[in-house]
């Protein structure tokens, strides 16, 4: 066809990869015994979307796969299989063989087709009746059981790889397997059988199902492709036109049988009714025979995808030639070397460059309409700012302030409205652990459940996209050394299932994403001792239990006993404080010995823009980020106390909030030194609140944060820096570094708890 | 004709008391600039731009060679006074102070920063055979940052490691 199809496979990559994701994330929601319909459907529908998209695209082997995949799930959905571990964990294993072949498909190599092939096979004895049948190690010891049974059981079956065979394919005969839902597809078949093999006119006999119209398929269309093939006679079938009165417009009831030169291909044929294969009846065969070829239906669209399961069988199974066994089956005689090609025509012509795989992201239409109306009232403002300016008089510069009042707010919202597109909900992030978790607990012979919790916190997407290892490694930490063995937790009088705990939250200007597991805990003196073995510290320094836990964190420290393949290296936990770090974030530890540990990562809500109080000290000017500033208030004297050595302290109600004057903590000077009616700024993070002696507050505004570590370096108290309206800089203030500095290393997990109880 | 030979014809700008400036040339090209009575040079690729002296954004708990960062069209530099760092002439801000702002690439990132400095004074040709080693005598200047010493008439420019330089604050603060 004169399509390009290519511009189209990104969008069916990613949309493939999405299907997957919701296939994964539905198959962990079922359980033997209590199958939700819904769910089957939600898979069902993922996997069918796929085999479409990759049928139209040519991807032979994906819609083969998932053609045994919809197979199996469509008897489950109609009932007459059940469900079991067994096949949940196939479907589960077909995903990432799925995943794999898309990606390589993305990255425009051949598919390779060793993790396909067995669990085809695998597939392919469930559906011949041995649920027994354990995952199959080898393509070679499945496939025979599979095609013993297949006539037998007249479900449909095999696909898959036709190119193994396709040189001994010579005679197809087969058993054809047709949906046995599928009443209609009988009789549209029912063209005369048995002829001598002649090398004659190709009959192509096409029912379009009534709705086809709607869909922008118009049959005439693919006759006049069909023409251009070569000599093409049409002639219609008008037997099935109702009635005048009921006639609905755009119905199609007409079927057609077309007859075209043998010496075309039948791929080609099959091109053309590409678009349509889901919504018709499509046989073709050469003249005088009968070579049934996929009558498609809705679960069953694909006709190369049923062509080569009979090249395929036919092979091993030269005893099927006559018998129809059961009800749809038809024998067919034909030489039809010409279906032997269909295998050659795999994905189409691969475009030289490698698709740098152009990252896009889904934007709810609510956000774009918001976009599009602040566009839209932007513009008015606009307008209305260039009238006032072409006829200006001094009388109008009210009108004019309220103009650029206007502008400011749209301005404003509008910054916001583009911001909020980039953020996500952190479901992004969370979606893989669920599967990940019954991996690691199948593979370490633990019981671990998961509890996710606010998944729908949102996440600026640069962070989400970076913050995804660090969590797998945390989690599978969790695993690996938390939980413990299911006897251990039972003699402990613990649950026999272990649990991890994900959640997400805000916390001031944070996010928070705390991973958390009721597992054996972190023992600090083992930590200790580890660390003064592998020399990171010294035998003889006294080491806070935060400090102790910050030495997880360094590079070259690992504390299990045994190196497993999950984890345990010792890489790793110095990376993913790196990671969080060159976000912008931070981490902490808490842990009890004997009762779980919780890991918190703290990440900046956006990276990009915030919103600041402005105020002075000296002749300098900073910013706070208004979202951890708690009130503003004057100093009064008599609520200034000292105490717990030199602290200075101020009754803020029931708090004790200390005082950090910035001109001492920055070393500047500042016009006012005292603390008799001076300004106080009360900020808090992490439910610790601190005071900061300021000169003078000034405007509030949102700044655009930059970075000045790009060509500095990091500066402690200070998260950023910003342009003024005048050009000048001013740097942000960080709020939580400033209190972790004047803590001095206080303990983080008291403060944490602090923070709980409050 | 070589065009080596024309470099000869190109008439010398203005009063200076170094050789014409070869335009034209196999060798390197070095913006040399004073700091007190002594001359410097860095390679002028490296240069980004020279501008006047404005008043930074204290950068808190800095070293004192650290006068504060800058907006450069959107971009925050940080702005090093090279007469504190090096200990060399007395430090004040006029009008007339300059600030030569330089990148390098390396292949990590880019970096940009300001090196305040009393004035600039010239373009410099240097080729690989005039420039000498730096002297085996340690002065204020850290030893790793000079490439070496170039004789311009009487004057020996002393030609500073661009690299060096700018990760100096990184090494030392």
């Amino acid at each position: 066809m004169a399509i390009d199809l290519e511009q189209f496979h990104q969008v069916f990559f990613e949309e493939s990869l999405e299907g997957l994701e919701a296939m994964e994330h539905s198959l962990l929601e079922i359980t033997p015994d209590n199958v939700d319909p819904e769910i089957i459907n939600t898979i069902f529908r993922a996997a069918h979307s796929i085999k479409g998209g990759s049928g139209t695209f040519g991807f032979e082997q994906i819609t083969d796969f998932t053609h045994v995949l919809e197979t199996l799930l469509d008897e489950v959905r109609d009932g007459s299989r059940q469900i079991t571990d067994q096949i949940v964990d196939l479907l589960l294993k077909s995903c990432d063989c799925l995943r794999t072949m898309v990606n390589q498909l993305q990255a425009k190599q051949p598919i390779d087709d060793t993790e396909a092939r067995p669990l085809i096979a695998a597939f392919e004895a469930i559906l011949a009746g041995q649920e027994t049948a354990t995952t199959p190690t080898s393509p070679k010891t499945a496939e025979p059981a599979t095609t013993e049974s297949t006539p037998a059981t007249t479900e449909s079956s095999a696909t898959m790889n036709a190119e193994d065979y396709n040189d001994l394919v010579m005679a197809s005969v087969s058993t054809m397997l047709n949906g046995d839902n599928e009443p209609a597809g009988q009789a549209a078949s029912a063209s005369p059988s048995g002829n001598t093999d002649t090398d004659g006119r190709w009959k192509i006999h096409f029912v379009p199902e009534p709705q086809i119209l709607l869909t922008g398929n118009e049959p005439n269309r693919i006759f006049r492709e069909l023409a251009s093939l070569g000599n093409l006679s049409v002639e219609a079938d008008t037997s099935k036109l109702p009635d005048f009165e009921d006639l609905v417009v755009d119905e199609c009831h007409l079927s057609w049988t077309l007859w075209m030169d043998g010496e075309v291909d039948k791929d080609d044929i099959l091109d053309v009714f590409d678009w349509v294969l889901d919504e018709c009846k499509l046989e073709i065969s050469r003249e005088g025979e009968s070579e049934l070829s996929a009558s498609t239906t809705t679960e069953q669209p694909e006709p190369e995808s049923q062509q080569e399961p009979q090249q395929e069988q036919q092979p091993s199974e030269p005893a099927a030639v006559t018998p129809a066994p059961a009800t749809t089956t038809q024998a067919t005689t034909p030489a039809q070397a010409t279906t032997a090609t269909d295998a050659q025509q795999t994905a189409p012509s691969t475009g030289a460059s490698a698709s740098a795989s152009a990252s896009s992201i889904r934007v709810g239409i609510d956000k774009v309409d918001s976009l599009i109306n602040l566009v839209g009232e932007l513009v008015i403002t606009q307008s209305m700012l260039s009238q006032l300016s072409s006829n200006f008089e001094m009388s109008d510069i009210e009108r004019l302030n309220n103009g650029l009042e206007q502008l400011l707010q749209n301005t404003k919202e509008l910054q916001e409205s583009v911001m909020r597109i980039r953020m996500l909900p952190i479901s992004f992030a969370f979606n893989r652990f669920p599967r990940m978790i019954r991996d690691l607990a199948a593979k370490t012979g633990k019981k671990v459940n998961l509890i996710v919790n606010g998944e729908q916190t949102e996440l600026d997407k640069t962070v989400m996209e970076q913050i995804g290892d660090p969590l797998v490694h945390l989690v599978r930490n969790a695993i690996d050394h938390g939980i413990e063995p299911s006897e251990e937790r039972i003699a402990q009088g613990k649950p026999e299932d272990g649990t991890i705990t994900l959640d997400a939250y805000h916390r001031g200007g944070n996010i928070v994403v705390e991973i958390s597991d009721d597992g054996r805990g972190i023992d600090p003196e083992k930590i200790r001792t580890k660390a003064i073995e592998k020399g990171i510290i010294g035998g003889n320094e006294e080491l806070s239990k935060s400090q102790i836990y910050d030495l997880l964190f360094e590079p070259g420290f690992s504390t299990a006993a045994v190196v497993s393949d999950i984890s345990g290296r010792g890489v790793g936990m110095d990376v993913v404080r790196r990671n969080i770090k060159s976000l912008g974030g931070r981490i902490e530890v808490e842990s009890e010995l004997g009762s779980g540990s919780v890991f918190r990562v703290y990440l900046p809500l956006t990276l990009a823009i915030l919103d600041g109080q402005l105020v002075r000290v000296g002749d300098q000017t900073y910013i706070i980020p208004l979202i951890s500033i708690v009130e503003s208030l004057q100093i009064k004297p008599e609520l200034v106390n000292r105490a717990s050595g030199n602290t200075i302290l101020y009754r803020l109600r029931e708090d004790n909030v200390p005082i950090i004057p910035i001109y001492q903590e920055f070393n500047i000077d500042a016009d006012n030194k005292e603390l008799e009616n001076g300004l106080l700024v009360v900020v808090e993070s992490a439910g610790q609140k601190i005071g900061l002696l300021v000169d003078d507050l000034l405007a509030q505004q949102q700044v655009v944060i930059k970075s000045l570590e790009s060509n500095y370096k990091r500066v402690e108290g200070i998260s950023g820096a910003t342009i003024l309206g005048d050009g000048s800089v001013s740097l942000i203030i960080d709020i939580p570094g400033l209190i972790n500095r004047v803590a001095g290393g206080s303990d983080p997990i008291n403060r944490s708890n602090h923070t709980q109880a409050a | 004709m070589e065009l080596q030979d024309l470099s000869e014809f190109i008439p010398v700008a203005g009063e200076t008391n170094l050789e014409g400036i070869n335009f034209i040339s196999n060798g390197e090209q070095y913006l040399t600039f004073c700091l007190d009575s002594e001359q410097y040079g860095v390679d002028i690729l490296s240069v980004k731009e020279i501008r006047g002296w404005e008043l930074p954004t204290l950068i808190p708990n800095s070293p004192h060679y650290v006068k504060g960062v800058i907006n450069i069209r959107g971009m925050i530099i940080p702005i090093i006074d090279l007469r504190i760092r090096f200990g060399i002439g007395k430090i004040d801000y006029t009008p007339a102070t300059v600030v030569i702002v330089l990148s390098v690439e390396n292949a990590e990132r880019q970096y940009m920063m300001g090196f305040v400095v009393d004035a600039v004074s010239d373009v410099l040709n240097a080729e690989g055979e005039d420039i000498k080693p730096a002297p085996f005598v340690a002065g204020s200047i850290p030893r790793d940052l000079v490439k070496g010493l170039v004789n311009v008439q009487n004057d020996a420019v002393t030609l500073l490691n661009v690299e060096q330089l700018l990760t100096l604050e990184e090494v030392n603060g």
